[in-house]
């Protein structure tokens, strides 16, 4: 269906090829899962496959048309890029009626396939609401509809699972799977390993080049035998994270739950291999129990582990400070716009050294929650302390022992590296010497150094984490708040952003994260799950899966958990709903 | 790859214009005007307000400028000469019957000028030639030379008058220029200056609206669905001129409307004939403002290069201001090049003149080049993939 043919694309001012000899040949009545990190090369792949883009070297043909001499494969061609292409002033049925008019779509006949799309994605009841307006998963619904037009033998779709919740996620993938089975081919881009064990077919890229391509199983296998499970120490998890991952027959490892997932190399289970690579795990081999392997423990080694030498990192004791104080406390939070609730009584308590995570739907209040305690907004009831420190008092005061990252690292792409962190240092309060020690040891630290005196806009998307890390951290604040930090970032590169935190917690900080991102949420101490306002679960990782285990579901992933969760919630209280109107009814109804 | 199918090369793109695309993109363009009132503004509010800044805030002619008398003796004749000084709407003026009593204020610059009519001037009169002292501060050449020309009128009027009510010859000057002003007989430069303004600021508003909207589709994203879904270069560009070229157009007759009504400036010409070259200047200026667009792909960019391109040279160059006769031969021939120059000197016909067929032709015809040439300047620039 889509042929590539050793296609090399480069763009001007990069350092390396942003795709480089790819050759694949992509089915119809498939989802092919094209799977890598940020800058991976997936957009380029997808744009060089809509004619969008020209390549420098190969050759491309789609639907047997070569794009470089015809377009009439268009018209079987949905492409839908990663902003959607939604006008967000026009309402979803405008935005439908203008791409079937753009498609050449006979009136009649576009409005019964539009009915037909707002049926099929639920968008029915919203059709008369402007696109901007939509949820994020709404809007790639509509993106999708908007594509699906023209009845396509070709979907192009560029991550149509970011920014969007679990919920939403499992109901795009179900719209893709049935066009498959009628015989669409499907390509599927996304940063998020975990989405590449439902295509059929996954193609691999890292830095431009293909790493894999086929069934994802076959790829996974190649993990298989390799991968456990230890069980480990609770306090000690963080500390021995860092240690095994130095050991040489380590390939990668990373804490589930309340075990460390331990990938092995190749050459450690073999016998006879030379002693240093089977002193792997001298005394604790033995606890370690074979687990299936997981594609993100294949994607691992097949980019050869975690570097060695970013775990090493200066290994400092943990303040001896007490462990059980409670840094953060949220008490009976309420946050109300209007007649909306959007926080509704929400109330926890984080200790030092505790990785805390807010997990929820878009919509469902983390962000509100996470802005009153950063003191960017205030309660509407309720209070909440940072530090010891009354938020409702002394807001500016509490506001110093927060260090806040934002999703989209909010940087000065024109300064430099040290001028940022001069600014932001800066903005919390540091001045003269204390700025300079402190910005000194940051850079040391982050090994950011070396790029000083870079433009913070230049900086790999990795780097620029790295930099953003340094910002929220300068005045080394005891509770750091983190809004989905490694969406989308390279897996190794996620890897070296936990080991940091795991060292900052170490430390003594307390660490907040709200993410809708399954692997951010394995890395949390607890977990608390939020669904319109309301805390409806909080508990450890292990204890919220373990909650919805069934005989159906030996092994719940968080998502199944998180999925189950949520609907269990909505179905309560529709039902509580339901007890509410029925008994309105029956009081102002006639009495017998 | 087929034969047939070579023979039919990127067929999707060099099909004719489907009347049916345009209109879905001039529909989309059109709700997107309403809904967000930004475009509503800069065609409506946005010309409003700076005819109102042309029309009330630059004048040319001289109003109330503070003027000192000095009368040191006082007598018939300087009471006549005062009361006409008095008259004028020119001067707004300050009497004493000593200099020292204006001077301060003259060199503090509070007085613009002083007349002084000497302790010796009546009798210098009734013998038949005075001289009369005009005390101008030059730091402003053009007022101060204004300001001699008038006091010279009127000293030498007064004294035709005041010889010719005495029956007496008037001996010093024979000769009295009376000008008679053709077209703006009143030479109120509000006359003058606002067909002219008309022209900028539709240059303006023009280049505006057209220059975010194409950077938009860009920055948005929605440039890359649109260009999957095998719209041609000719579809796209006129589904975005159309709904501007409508609002541009109402907002041209609404300025002109207001011209005519609230600020009393004369309409000599055919309303038909103004809408017609209009048409063709906003085909220029909205041509202008999407090929900005094209070019810079971000609205922030756009914006600040079509206040300086749509604005600058158009109200320096084109002849509204400044005299173009009187720029040196270089400037000249670079105001050749800038399109306002023509709808200028085309809006002042028809407000001020009529239809004068030959300024008018020639300057459309003029202004029909430019747009053809920018035209296809932009439908080259417009990009079919994204590279």
């Amino acid at each position: 269906m889509i042929r590539f043919e050793q296609v090399t694309k480069r763009f001007p001012r990069a350092d390396r090829a942003a795709l480089h000899e790819v050759s694949v040949r992509i089915l119809a009545g498939a989802i092919t899962g094209v799977i890598g990190p940020d800058g991976a090369g997936k957009t380029t792949f997808l744009r060089l496959a809509a004619g969008l883009l020209v390549p420098d070297q190969g050759r491309i043909t789609v639907l047997d048309h070569d794009t470089q001499r015809e377009l009439a494969f268009r018209d079987h061609l949905a492409y839908m890029p990663q902003k959607f292409g939604l006008y967000t002033d026009l309402t979803v049925w405008e935005n439908l009626l203008l791409y079937a008019r753009l498609r050449g779509i006979p009136a009649a006949e576009g409005r019964a396939s539009i009915d037909r799309l707002l049926t099929f994605t639920g968008l029915g009841p919203f059709r008369r609401r402007l696109a901007g307006k939509l949820s994020g998963g709404m809007k790639q619904k509509l993106g999708l509809a908007c594509s699906m037009l023209i009845q396509p033998k070709v979907m192009l779709l560029d991550e149509p699972g970011v920014g969007v919740d679990p919920v939403s996620r499992r109901e795009l993938w179900k719209i893709v799977q049935e066009q498959r089975d009628q015989g669409v081919g499907i390509v599927w881009s996304t940063p998020y390993l975990d989405e590449a064990e439902k295509c059929d077919y996954v193609l691999v890229l890292y830095e431009g080049k293909v790493v894999f391509f086929g069934p994802p199983a076959e790829f996974t296998a190649r993990a298989n035998n390799r991968t456990f499970l230890v069980e480990i120490p609770a306090e000690e998890r963080r500390r021995l994270t860092r240690e095994w991952l130095q050991k040489p027959t380590v390939v990668d490892t990373r804490i589930q739950g309340q075990r460390l997932r331990v990938v092995l190399r190749p050459e450690a289970l073999v016998p006879g291999t030379p002693p240093e690579a089977r002193d792997a795990a001298p005394a604790e081999i033995h606890h370690m129990a074979p687990t299936e392997a997981r594609f993100e423990d294949a994607f691992i080694d097949a980019l050869g582990g975690v570097p060695k030498d970013r775990v090493a990192l200066v290994n400092r004791t943990a303040s001896g400070e007490n462990h059980h104080e409670e840094v953060v406390v949220a008490e009976g939070l309420v946050k109300r716009f209007g007649r909306f609730t959007a926080v509704d009584h929400v109330s926890f308590r984080v200790r030092r050294g505790e990785v805390f995570g807010l997990l929820g739907p878009n919509g469902a209040g983390k962000s509100t929650t996470f802005r009153m305690l950063c003191g960017l907004a205030a309660p509407t009831e309720g209070h909440a302390t940072v530090a010891g420190v009354d938020l409702r008092k002394a807001r500016a005061q509490a506001r110093r022992f927060v260090g806040y990252m934002a999703q989209s690292f909010s940087l000065y792409g024109d300064l430099t590296v040290r001028q940022n962190l001069e600014f932001f240092g800066g903005v919390y309060g540091l001045r003269g010497a204390r700025l300079s020690v402190a910005i000194r040891q940051m850079l040391d630290e982050l090994e950011l150094a070396p790029l000083a005196n870079i433009s913070a806009g230049l900086l790999p998307l990795g780097f620029k984490q790295r930099l953003a890390l340094a910002v929220a951290i300068l005045h080394r604040p005891a509770v750091v708040f983190l809004d989905e930090p490694t969406s989308g970032v390279d897996p190794l590169a996620r890897r070296e952003f936990w080991l940091r935190i795991d060292q900052l917690v170490e430390e003594g900080a307390v660490v907040i994260v709200t993410t809708h991102f399954m692997d951010e949420a394995e890395y949390c101490d607890r977990l608390a799950l939020i669904n319109r306002g309301k805390v409806i679960a909080m508990d450890s990782p292990d204890a919220i899966r373990n909650s919805i285990q069934s005989p159906q579901l030996p092994n719940p992933t968080l998502e199944d958990a998180f999925i189950a969760m949520l609907e269990r919630a909505n179905e309560a209280t529709e039902r509580d709903a339901a007890v509410t109107a029925t008994g309105a009814e029956r009081k102002g109804g006639p009495t017998t | 790859m087929s034969s047939q199918a070579v023979s039919a090369p990127k067929s999707s793109r060099s099909r004719h214009i489907r009347l049916r695309c345009v209109l879905a993109l001039a529909q989309k363009e059109g709700y997107q005007i309403l809904r967000d009132p930004s475009s509503l503004v800069i065609a409506f509010v946005l010309p409003l307000v700076l005819l109102f800044l042309f029309g009330l805030g630059i004048s040319l002619d001289p109003t109330s400028i503070p003027l000192g008398l000095v009368v040191e003796t006082r007598s018939a004749v300087t009471d006549r000469l005062a009361t006409s000084f008095r008259g004028s709407s020119y001067f707004e003026l300050w009497e004493a019957d000593d200099r020292a009593e204006l001077e301060p204020l003259f060199i503090s610059g509070r007085l613009k000028a002083v007349v002084i009519l000497s302790q010796d001037y009546p009798r210098q009169r009734t013998m038949g030639s005075a001289t009369v002292q005009v005390l101008v501060n030059g730091s402003e050449a053009n007022t101060a030379e204004l300001i001699v020309n008038y006091v010279e009128n009127l000293l030498q009027k007064q004294m035709w008058y005041d010889a010719e009510a005495r029956g007496q010859p008037v001996a010093a000057s024979p000769i009295l220029v009376e000008p008679r002003v053709w077209y703006n007989p009143n030479v109120d430069s509000r006359a003058a200056i606002l067909p002219g303004s008309i022209a900028v600021i539709m240059t303006l508003i023009g280049t505006i609206l057209t220059a975010l909207v194409v950077a938009r589709e860009w920055e948005r994203g929605t440039m890359e669905a649109l260009l999957a879904s095998s719209i041609s270069r000719a579809e796209f560009l006129l589904g975005k001129f159309l709904p501007y070229f409508g609002l541009g157009l109402s907002a041209m007759m609404l300025v002109a409307i207001v011209t005519v009504t609230l600020f009393g400036v004369p309409f000599r010409g055919s309303w038909l004939v103004l809408t017609g070259v209009s048409a063709v200047f906003l085909v220029v200026a909205l041509g202008l403002g999407l090929f900005i667009s094209t070019a810079t792909a971000n609205q922030f960019v756009a914006t600040q290069v079509a206040l300086i391109v749509g604005y600058l040279p158009s109200f320096i160059l084109s002849g509204l201001v400044f005299e173009i006769n009187s720029m040196p031969l270089s400037i000249r021939i670079l105001t050749h090049l800038l399109p306002p120059r023509y709808f200028v000197s085309a809006c002042r016909t028809s407000f001020l003149a009529g239809n004068v067929w030959e300024v008018i032709l020639y300057d459309t015809s003029l202004l029909a080049l430019f747009a053809v040439v920018l035209w296809i300047l932009t439908i080259r620039k417009t990009r079919l993939t994204l590279e």
